[in-house]
């Protein structure tokens, strides 16, 4: 028996009468990572939920702080492993920002379409392991196929099929692989052709919608309280796309248009990614024919060093908002940095999302937020 | 009311379950869709990307030589310690004293495959190979010594 101190205290308060605490996770199948959520019921009504984060800490802004500018990158490509890509990018457009460092135009196409089918991938593997939280087997296969046809081209033209590491500042550190715009377009015709079947197997499905609509309902000043971004807040009516409110790269040129739905219940969340999805393949087709022939990495010194002051840059990612700050002293490695991920203030809304609901409908909350734990806890 | 909401939920229940279900037999009975590989039984079919980055490796040619001037730049970029450059000095017939690489000793079990290491590379000494099956039973055979044993530098590399 531990004594009772200051330190540790007994928190196994079991509240009011017929109230009970289950602990979901850190090892659960439904909460993809190790996340525990402390959750109060009565009876099969959720009360209250507390996430319990830690437990994959691995602290990567200290990590940061040891690692020159062309080193870091790397590390960030393990924060949110499914839009590794679009990390990258947002810590390569800080360096690039603070050292006035010219991009070729060529980098910019690449490092925009290669965004796209990052966004494009994460939101299909969602898709398939949503679905699956709901019962649903079937689509994460199909969704997977779609998937798997964007690794290979990661593969072929990155070298990884997560963890890319693919750029470095001032553009990418080698040029696009021959085959590229060929299999880019394979997998455009491919995934026009099949995303119907997305819509007969899960959309359309009566089930699914039963569970989903209505479920886990977010309000538009709630989500703008709670500082939830991307498909969270714009299922809620909060336009909030970086990509269209500051620009960065070519996103400036390309046609593209915001999705952004008002219910702001699960189903609402669920149709953001899928038509979003359609975007992304709208902002390759327009990308993919006119890559620019050029270099594909701009002329930078051999030692990059940040001048001294404070840069922030922010990019949308698959899940939100990512912020990248940087105090710099003027040395060869950031003074301190500081992540912004999108994935903790979007789970912050659970609690207000999920409570008063029953604990079927937890499920399809949690999962609609597309929760990727090592991108909240770092 | 009742009766006709109950009827009509009915109806479109079986209905998209049906259109679930069909969509399922089409590729039940189109075995030519199916993409799974079989692997490991597919291993000598296997093809992985060039630029696949499995390991780092150092090419030899065929007079067991390598380029490596031994400028540790790649112990420089690497960013966690994985690749460590051990230099001797060699004494050139001329009599001139000349760096040259004793080991290049990498450490696969740290490796991230991140690229920086051939990147900065000034004189393509090494680069990353596709190989990716990598399990031993001791954890000490992942360190590795990337020159082999006997090798020397080209000539006119410096």
């Amino acid at each position: 028996m531990i004594q009772e101190t200051e330190i540790i205290k007994d928190t196994t308060h079991l509240g009011d009468e017929g109230e009970l605490v289950v602990n979901m996770g850190p090892q659960h199948p439904a909460t993809h990572g190790v996340l525990h959520l402390v959750v109060t019921l009565n009876g099969e009504t959720i009360k209250k939920i507390e996430p319990h984060l830690g437990y994959i800490h691995r602290s990567i802004e200290k990590m940061c702080e040891s690692l020159t500018y062309r080193q870091f990158i790397y590390v960030t490509s393990r924060m949110d492993y499914l839009s590794s890509h679009i990390n990258n990018l947002g810590c390569a457009l800080l360096i690039e920002k603070g050292m006035q460092i010219e991009v070729p135009e060529r980098a910019k196409y690449v490092r925009v379409i290669l965004s796209e089918l990052t966004r494009i991938a994460s939101h299909e593997l969602w898709l398939g392991a949503m679905a699956m939280d709901l019962g649903a087997f079937t689509p994460f296969f199909y969704a997977f196929r779609e998937r798997e046809m964007i690794t290979d081209i990661m593969e072929d033209t990155c070298g990884a099929r997560l963890t890319m590491n693919y750029i470095v500042p001032g553009g990418l550190m080698y040029d696009i692989h021959p085959d590229f715009q060929k299999k880019v377009k394979a997998f455009i015709t491919q995934f026009k052709s099949k995303v119907t079947e997305y819509e007969d197997l899960v959309t359309n499905n009566v089930i699914f919608q039963s569970r989903t609509k209505g479920v886990g309902i977010l309000s538009a000043e709630d989500a703008i309280s709670y500082g939830c971004t991307g498909p969270v807040a714009r299922a809620s009516g909060v336009s909030c796309d970086i990509r269209k409110l500051f620009p960065y790269e070519v996103y400036d040129k390309v046609e593209f248009d915001e999705v952004i739905e008002t219910a702001g219940d699960s189903f609402a969340r669920y149709m953001v990614r899928v038509k979003e999805m359609n975007q992304s393949i709208r902002i390759i087709e327009q990308l993919i024919d006119n890559i620019p022939e050029g270099d594909f990495v701009g002329k930078t010194k051999n030692v990059l060093k940040l001048p001294k002051g404070e840069f922030y840059t922010r990019v949308e990612t698959a899940r939100g908002e990512l912020g990248v700050y940087i105090v710099s002293e003027g040395g060869t490695t950031p003074h301190r940095i500081k992540f912004r991920s999108p994935g903790f203030s979007n789970l912050s809304a659970l609690n207000h999302m999920a409570a008063g609901s029953k604990i079927g409908d937890l499920m399809a909350t949690m999962g609609t937020l597309d929760l990727v734990i090592p991108d909240i806890d770092r | 009311m009742f009766i006709k909401d109950y009827i009509s939920d009915v109806y479109n229940g079986v209905t998209s379950l049906l259109k679930g279900m069909r969509k399922t037999g089409w590729y039940f009975v189109h075995p030519k869709e199916i993409i799974t590989e079989q692997y490991p039984d597919n291993r000598a079919t296997l093809k992985l990307a060039d630029r696949f980055k499995g390991e780092v490796v150092m090419p030899h040619d065929e007079n067991n030589e390598h380029t490596c001037t031994g400028c540790t730049a790649c112990e420089l970029a690497c960013p966690n310690g994985t690749i460590k450059v051990v230099t001797k000095f060699e004494t050139t017939p001329e009599g001139k004293k000349k760096k040259a690489i004793d080991a290049l000793v990498y450490r696969l079990e740290l490796c991230t495959m991140c690229n920086l290491c051939v990147a900065a590379c000034p004189s393509d000494a090494i680069k990353m190979a596709p190989t990716f099956e990598h399990s031993v039973f001791d954890r000490t055979k992942l360190t590795k010594i990337l020159n082999q044993p006997g090798s020397k530098i080209k000539e006119g590399i410096e």
